[in-house]
């Protein structure tokens, strides 16, 4: 059964149509990529998917659950974890502290007021992966660029989502990191689903894996990179002139 | 912060004790020393005042000043904390003082001017016959201080549910709580409101058997404060250092993280706002009592925008700070506006310039960095003594 379905979605802004008639489905464990220039629908495809906008109409259903009344909370609680382009972490917060909030636990108000685990065991692990254990007490704003999104990717397992949505990682990264990063949402990709929404074909390229092109709010190709590049409208729209 | 950056030659926080530092304590050197300021205000204030060396009007001051503290305190947690810019905070004081007020107007019976046992004076001067339904109960003093917490908080509740859902934020929440103080403001301007119209309720006589005209009666109501004072700061304590706090303080930080990390932001604005609320009408429910009068002039939007002038003083995000901006600018405004009255408003709007520029993080966030420096010259890591504050 497929993880992630959006079928024959649309949404205008403005009777601009930002999503027309999309349909893509992402299996559980996999990791797909997904390019398109500018405008062609790539932020607000994620934006239906984690509920922050809703479509006008089509279905989108993520692991049976209909995704088209949820807000972004209740995707989060579903299982997915979204990064944004920007690294967003708590900057006032310590490295530990953001890694404390993005764990599973109770997410109510009361439940959190009067939280007593501290996680300290499941957080020296994912400090470990992210390679941040010597800045666990340092305020995420000191930090670097790369290692905010580090840190970033570590909140996003911290939730142990079903499906990552990754939107451009490699933007702002040494190729060193970016290289890194490449392997580790590789090795992501089985025990969660990722979706990588990348400009950088280098990038996509080292990830090795099925990519659909969107054009226009609707997928334009889609297959393997070597497959997709070669495709005479691919090369028109996106790649090509 | 910045004395932190680029720190890399200090020697990390060993494994073993960072593990309790990040457990923050309820109460740590800052918040002893406010207990304790605090509680000498409570013993040293009524002492010089019985040995002649304060006059009696200046406990009753103090007084004032001490639920100015507390509805700067709850300021500083929706603000400071939850980055939510109210400008319209008085209003949930002036609402738990009229809620006290109305107790108080019950409290005179027949010894007012028309000596009316049930109706207070401005009602029969306006000629009505019976109590309105809303000011029933309000004899009873547990009632309306019941009510004190209840209308401002409920009225938080409402206004919070539906700002908060709809995704208000910024600067548009701010200007709608302005307007919301406004609205406030002209409504008990009306004398169809019940609630004495522009004169508002006043000649109080007693409360709970005190004559609220003896030194003995103002003295309690000044300790009274400062407990509320402690009190209020303690449970704003308690709430920041817990998970909900950290929560809290990630909304102001980055909200749309918070959200895609399954939090709901709405419930912790609206908790945090009615909390603060509540305690806003604690404050006002005690200077009621304090000043002999409340009017509708406590609702005027300039009295919403110098709380926030106060916390930002203090500094934000500190409880203490808030408290101290408080008293600070309060102080200075019994001073100036009995020397230089015309005065006055230009020197509370020179001092929010100077500190905006000069002291973005108040009083107490200069007090930090200075501290912070004599930790670094002496060898220390200021990132230990931040986290375990």
């Amino acid at each position: 059964m497929n993880l992630l379905v959006l079928d024959g979605v649309t949404r205008s802004f403005d009777g601009f149509k930002a999503i027309n008639g999309l349909t893509l489905t992402v299996d559980p464990g996999e990791l797909r990529a997904i390019i398109g220039p500018n405008g062609a629908g790539k932020t607000t495809m994620m934006d239906i998917v984690t509920g922050k906008t809703r479509p006008d109409g089509g279905i989108v259903r993520f692991d049976g659950h209909d995704m088209s009344k949820t807000d972004e909370a209740g995707s989060a609680r579903l299982g997915i974890g979204r990064k944004f382009q920007k690294p967003t972490v708590f900057e006032t917060h310590t490295v530990e502290d953001n890694l404390l909030l993005s764990l599973r636990d109770n997410r109510s108000v009361f439940g959190t007021l009067f939280s007593k685990t501290d996680h300290a065991a499941r957080i020296a692990e994912l400090l470990a992966l992210i390679r941040l254990e010597d800045r666990r007490l340092d305020l995420a704003a000191d930090l670097s660029h790369g290692q905010k999104q580090w840190l970033e990717i570590g909140m996003l397992l911290a939730q142990d989502p079903k499906l990552l949505l990754v939107d451009e990682p490699a933007a702002g990264m040494t190729d060193e990191e970016t290289a890194r990063t490449a392997a580790l949402l590789r090795d992501l990709a089985g025990d969660h689903a990722v979706i990588v929404v990348e400009h950088d074909m280098e990038f996509v390229r080292a990830l090795d894996c099925k990519v659909t092109v969107l054009h226009q709010g609707s997928v334009l190709a889609e297959g393997p990179l070597d497959t997709v590049s070669a495709n005479e409208q691919v090369i028109e729209v996106y790649l090509g002139r | 912060m910045s004395a932190v950056k680029g720190e890399r030659a200090v020697p990390a926080p060993q494994a073993g004790h960072a593990a309790t530092l990040n457990r923050r304590r309820l109460l740590n050197t800052r918040g002893w020393t406010f207990l304790l300021v605090l509680a000498a205000v409570a013993v040293g204030v009524p002492w010089l005042n019985a040995t002649g060396a304060l006059p009696d009007y200046a406990v009753s001051l103090v007084g004032k000043y001490l639920c100015f503290a507390l509805l700067a305190i709850a300021l500083d947690l929706l603000w400071g904390y939850c980055g939510i810019l109210s400008l319209g905070h008085a209003a949930f004081f002036a609402l738990g003082g009229y809620a006290m007020g109305m107790h108080l107007m019950r409290e005179i019976g027949d010894r007012g001017v028309y000596a009316n046992p049930d109706l207070p004076d401005f009602m029969v001067f306006l000629n009505w016959q019976e109590l309105p339904w809303f000011w029933s109960g309000f004899d009873m003093f547990w009632f309306a201080a019941l009510m004190a917490l209840f209308v401002p908080g409920l009225l938080a509740f409402v206004f919070g549910w539906f700002a908060f859902r709809s995704r208000v934020t910024g600067v548009y929440l701010s200007i709608i709580t302005q307007a919301m103080t406004y609205a406030l403001m002209l409504a008990f301007f009306r004398n169809e409101m019940g609630f004495g119209g522009n004169n508002g309720l006043t000649d109080f006589k007693d409360v709970l058997g005190f004559d609220l005209a003896s030194q003995e009666t103002r003295t309690g109501l000044m300790v009274l404060s400062a407990i509320a004072v402690a009190i209020g700061f303690l449970i704003c304590r308690a709430v920041v250092i817990s998970k909900a706090g950290k929560v809290i303080v990630g909304i102001r930080d980055a909200e749309s993280r918070m959200r895609f990390l399954g939090y709901r932001v709405e419930g912790y604005k609206l908790f945090v706002f009615v909390l603060s609320a509540m305690l806003a009408g604690l404050a006002g429910a005690l200077y009621t009592p304090q000043v002999g009068i409340i009017n509708p002039g406590e609702f005027s939007p300039a009295n919403s925008i110098e709380v926030v002038i106060w916390v930002a003083l203090g500094g934000r995000g500190t409880l203490v700070g808030a408290a101290i901006g408080a008293v600070i600018v309060a102080a200075a405004k019994t001073v100036l506006t009995g020397l230089f009255p015309e005065a006055w408003l230009f020197v509370l709007g020179g001092m929010f310039v100077f500190v905006t520029i000069f002291m973005p993080r108040g009083v107490l966030g200069v007090w930090d960095a200075m501290v912070d420096g004599m930790w670094q010259t002496r060898g220390m890591d200021p990132r230990e003594r931040r986290l375990a504050s």
